[in-house]
């Protein structure tokens, strides 16, 4: 190494002279971190999102490596959040990919102590047929007067504000068309 | 605002860089309030009597935007001499029934009016929380009104909320809420000031104000001041709602609630809405005026939508099929109905009501007793994991062995691993793109409900019984696609969306719907969003290649509008209020309406227009008449019908203060609703005796880097690193008084439960000087349970379950409690400790305050004596 690259190679100098006078950038780089790339540049796919949190609604930029999220940004495109993120949004790709998600069906049958494993297609049609029973014990076809009612109160659901409005609308119009009146969500709390 | 909706909170930042001044009324010092101009520290509970300090102001002074005012707003308007107003009542308003604790509304109508236009008594409308009905349409009320635009009749609105407010004095300000004068007088010079044809100011709230028995009244005053200083509909102007959720607005607006269809279309009740036509015209009533007189079409497309090709005009497009109301089946009573055994199976979607509502051991106990319990989410939450971790195991309430819930936990798909759109706070629908596959058994709800549906309507494929053809009709034939048979979310949306039945072709505008089955439409207000074919909630055209409107950034209700009558962002004439403040006006040249966003109003009719007399639905309105979705046409100062708690806003107090209303006899909410339940057990208020053994003022709200009930956040590292533990604030004065020592341990004690928390002695919290006392407050976050990476007390189990009236909300933002120093007892000694409370402060019966207490024989500080 030759004095001259020596001294070009001292930050103070690069930042004194180059195209970095307050030294956060280029000026600052060793040759370790000048050798990395950002997880946003050599994403397979970038898909256009929204924060899961409150309810701003600031733009989110899902990058994806590998098929798993690499990293979520906020996007400089939207009106809304102009590429901010609160310290909930920019935890989102841990939210995502956090070691604690459920990613099994669990089951834990009446009485019992502990939890146990299920398949989905078995819970899927257990959940079915507690429904349609459910919905049988408790139906009310008419009031005292014979006035109709078409009712299961022996059903009850609660959560949507975390939803897609698409999943709210599949989820009000399945239980309406079964009867089951109880349907409320977090804007009632 | 900068604790819970931070990167919304910029844009107050930019407005106050720009010369706006920024006032924050909280009962605690927040991030936002360390970058206000002004701070107000206000006793939790007491925000009509600030604001009604406000309204009497502006009209004392007549600060009011006059022309605004009498164009626009009610304030002309003649009401009945039957009325009769809470200065000579008490604190009642006239047709108040004892027997139900509600308001008979008839004598507060409009003068002329036979009777308020309302068929349902005010009894079903509290039990049915009719008032949410009104978020997009205000209460039917005839539109012919008798007027005097001199503002001098006594009857007049504006001479009836200046007489209503005239006690509201920045002396009783100061007296109620703990405000001095000098900052009440800062923030009503500052408020009134930035008012008028070139400025205006915006009022921001967040839950705040509706977890309250008053909540609704709460939001009525700041829109009467927001009206008053004529800011409504005007840039830089309205009243902004900030939600905590990320489609909270898109889940009322395509409801998953008992008493509302989407668009704002009520659930049929079984006494008054037995017939297609009588459920109707409920919505519309006949010779209203105003968009709702379309209520028939909104109503027959989304019967469509539901049963399809089964849905005709001869059997009135399966009307028949719809589940019927007969009273209040929201949340609380069904908590209440678990307790006791009525309730079989309870879905939970997103939501852990075990930490997340009000009164948790009632919840916990209700999930104890169900037959069987689906939990969705994704996270192993406390709603979940109740009968294995709940407190109540260590009291000896709930035991695995005994409890004969089966809970099936199936996991979700996060938001990045499906696709939909969320409708954020100011109504903006933006859809999402789908990035990675979900993990495992994750699934999104839509593949869950698609397939649950599949698999009853197959199992009920050849039942013959009445009670299923509701199922076998319904119109449920999604496309799917992937490897795990997804259901196309674009499929729903064009559907929400609707559609022409014989083309296919995707509406444009609700204007395009038709009441004879040849449209479709899921959710009437939501048309638009996919016109053309096209999703329009997927546009991202960048913000900066826009106007400061942005209207190509996804899609807002209705018809892609940014401001709610913006009509009124016009003079009467038709012209811009003032170059700076210009928006939406009347172009003579071309003969419509234009501007940056688009006007809510008919493109085409003009300032000048006027109704003939007798004009029904949108003829009659008139051309200078804003608020198309009231029946007058008007904004309400005062509200003739529809507000089951009073035409106008009351202070009460909360239903446990430690404080007599200073204001009138009448203590608190009289038509709250109550639950008379042996588990809702409640601490006395004034004028009962014992209230003073729950001394002091507790409110709970959210801190940056937590989420509602923790269930996103206390699970995600980083979030939890940053807010590790359940914590309590109090005052330096208070940690004196109870001997509490900073980093210490304390527990807060209700006649519900302890829950403990680690000390922080901080001058955030500070005594406030009510009513010739010193009340202290304290308050804590909510988002603490037992399950997660860090973990705590939960602060919800303090409350107790009461309601407003109007939308059934429970009060959870204000209770009264003990603290003392220390960790709270374990096992059958918790269970103790609170038996003593009760037992000190009346008896262990469960109990509730009364109702009413105009009569009571206290009459200390009460102003009318």
């Amino acid at each position: 190494m030759g004095v001259r690259s020596w001294f070009e190679g001292w930050p103070v100098y690069r930042q004194l002279t180059g195209t970095d006078p307050l030294g956060r950038g280029a000026a600052a780089k060793s040759d370790g971190s000048r050798a990395l790339t950002a997880r946003t540049d050599t994403a397979d796919s970038m898909a256009r999102s929204v924060c899961p949190y409150c309810a701003v609604g600031c733009g989110q930029r899902v990058f994806v490596k590998d098929g798993q999220v690499s990293q979520i940004e906020g996007d400089p495109d939207s009106p809304i959040s102009r590429g901010r993120l609160c310290p909930k949004g920019s935890a989102s790709k841990s939210l995502v990919t956090s070691p604690l998600r459920q990613t099994t069906v669990r089951y834990r049958r009446p009485y019992g102590t502990e939890w146990e494993d299920l398949d989905l297609d078995t819970a899927l049609n257990m959940i079915a047929d507690r429904v349609l029973a459910a919905r049988d014990e408790t139906w009310e076809d008419v009031d005292a007067e014979g006035r109709p009612l078409n009712r299961t109160l022996g059903i009850s659901s609660l959560g949507g504000a975390t939803l897609d409005n698409e999943e709210n609308y599949l989820i009000k119009k399945l239980f309406t068309a079964m009867g089951a009146l109880q349907i409320e969500n977090q804007a009632r709390i | 605002m900068a604790e819970a909706h931070p990167v919304g909170f910029q844009w107050v930042m930019e407005a106050k860089r720009r010369g706006a001044k920024v006032f924050h009324v909280d009962p605690r010092f927040t991030r936002t309030s360390a970058l206000a101009d002004s701070y107000l520290p206000i006793r939790a509970g007491t925000d009509i009597a600030l604001l009604g300090g406000v309204v009497r102001y502006i009209l004392d002074n007549e600060l009011d935007f006059r022309e605004y005012v009498v164009a626009y707003t009610n304030a002309a308007t003649i009401v009945t001499e039957e009325y009769a107003d809470t200065e000579d009542m008490h604190g009642l308003f006239s047709g108040f029934n004892d027997d139900n604790a509600t308001y008979d509304q008839a004598s507060w109508r409009y003068e002329g009016h036979s009777q308020n236009q309302t068929t349902r008594d005010s009894e079903t409308q509290r039990e049915t929380a009719a008032g949410l009905e009104n978020e997009s349409h205000g209460a039917p009320v005839g539109g012919e009104t008798q007027r005097d635009e001199t503002l001098q009749h006594p009857r007049c609105v504006y001479q009836i909320l200046k007489r209503h407010f005239a006690r509201y004095t920045p002396e009783m300000v100061e007296r109620v809420c703990g405000i001095p004068q000098e900052k009440f007088f800062e923030l009503a010079r500052a408020w009134t000031e930035n008012s008028g044809r070139d400025r205006t100011g915006m009022l921001v709230y967040s839950v705040g104000w509706t977890q309250h028995s008053v909540g609704v009244q709460y939001i009525r005053t700041g829109a009467i001041i927001q009206l008053l200083l004529g800011n409504m509909g005007r840039p830089g102007g309205g009243v902004m709602a900030l939600r905590g959720h990320a489609s909270i607005q898109g889940s009322t607006d395509i409801p998953t609630l008992f008493n509302l269809l989407p668009g704002y279309l009520p659930m049929p009740h079984h006494a008054e809405h037995p017939t297609l036509d009588k459920w109707v015209d409920s919505i519309a009533h006949p010779g209203q005026k105003g968009f709702w007189g379309n209520a028939r079409t909104y109503g027959v497309n989304l019967l469509k939508a539901y049963w399809g090709d089964a849905a005709t005009a001869d059997n009135d497009y399966c009307y028949g099929y719809m589940p019927r109301m007969t009273g209040d089946h929201g949340t609380y009573q069904q908590v209440l109905d678990m307790i006791d055994g009525k309730i079989k199976g309870y879905f939970l979607l997103g939501q852990n009501p075990a930490v997340g509502s009000a009164h948790g051991r009632a919840q916990r106990l209700g999930m104890a007793n169900l037959d069987w319990l689906v939990v969705r989410d994704l996270f192993m939450i406390e709603s979940a994991t109740f009968w294995q971790n709940a407190p109540e195991i260590e009291t000896g309430e709930i035991a695995p062995e005994r409890c004969r819930t089966e809970v099936f936990f199936l996991p979700a798909a996060s938001h990045v691993e499906k696709e939909g759109t969320f409708t954020q706070t100011q109504r903006l629908l933006q859809w999402r793109e789908k990035a990675v596959e979900p993990p495992g058994d994750a699934r999104s709800e839509l593949w869950f409900f698609y397939h649950l549906g599949r698999v009853i309507r197959e199992r009920l494929a050849t039942s013959t019984k009445p009670r299923d053809r509701a199922l076998l009709d319904l119109a449920w034939d999604y496309p799917t696609h992937g490897p795990n048979v997804e259901p196309s979310a674009e499929a729903v949306l064009r559907e929400i969306n609707g559609y022409d039945v014989a083309t296919g072709r995707p509406l444009a505008s609700f204007t395009e719907m038709k009441d004879d089955g040849s449209t479709v439409g899921g959710c009437w207000i939501y048309t638009g969003v996919y016109a053309d074919g096209v999703n329009q909630a997927a546009r991202r055209k960048p913000g900066s290649e826009q106007s400061l409107v942005a209207p190509e950034w996804g899609w807002a209700w209705p018809a892609n509008r940014r401001i709610l009558y913006n009509r009124a962002s016009a003079d009467p004439d038709g012209n811009p209020w003032s170059e700076r403040k210009r928006y939406v006006w009347w172009d003579a040249d071309k003969s419509e309406w234009t501007g940056y966003d688009v006007p809510d109003f008919e493109k085409t009719k003009p300032p000048s227009y006027r109704p003939e007399h007798g004009a029904s639905g949108v003829a009659g309105i008139a051309g200078d008449d804003p608020f198309i979705l009231q029946g007058d046409g008007k904004g309400w100062l005062y509200a003739p019908t529809g507000v089951l708690d009073g035409p106008m806003p009351t202070h009460y107090e909360p239903v446990e203060s430690p404080v007599r209303n200073p204001l009138y006899r009448q203590q608190a909410n009289p038509t709250r609703k109550v639950y008379t339940h042996p588990i809702n057990t409640l601490n006395p208020s004034p004028p009962e005796p014992y209230s003073q053994v729950f001394p002091y003022v507790f409110t709970v709200s959210r801190l940056t880097e937590h989420h509602t009930a923790g269930g996103m956040s206390r699970t995600v590292s980083p979030l939890a690193e940053l807010q590790p533990e359940m914590f309590v604030e109090v005052s330096p004065e208070l940690a004196a008084e109870r001997g509490l020592t900073h980093l210490g341990w304390a527990h807060l004690v209700t006649a519900r439960a302890a829950v403990e928390a680690r000390v922080l002695v901080t001058d955030r919290l500070t005594p406030l000087r009510v009513d010739g006392r010193v009340i202290h407050q304290v308050w804590l976050p909510y988002h603490f349970g037992f399950e997660g990476l860090v973990t705590g007390d939960s602060a919800n189990d303090l409350f107790g379950i009461s309601l407003d009236p109007n939308v059934l909300i429970q009060e959870s933002k204000v209770g009264t409690c003990d603290i003392r120093s220390g960790r709270r007892p374990r096992g059958a000694e918790l269970l103790a400790l609170v038996v003593d409370y009760r037992r000190r402060s009346g008896d262990l019966n469960p109990h509730y305050p009364p109702q009413v207490t105009t009569d009571s024989a206290d009459s200390g500080p009460d102003q009318e004596v």
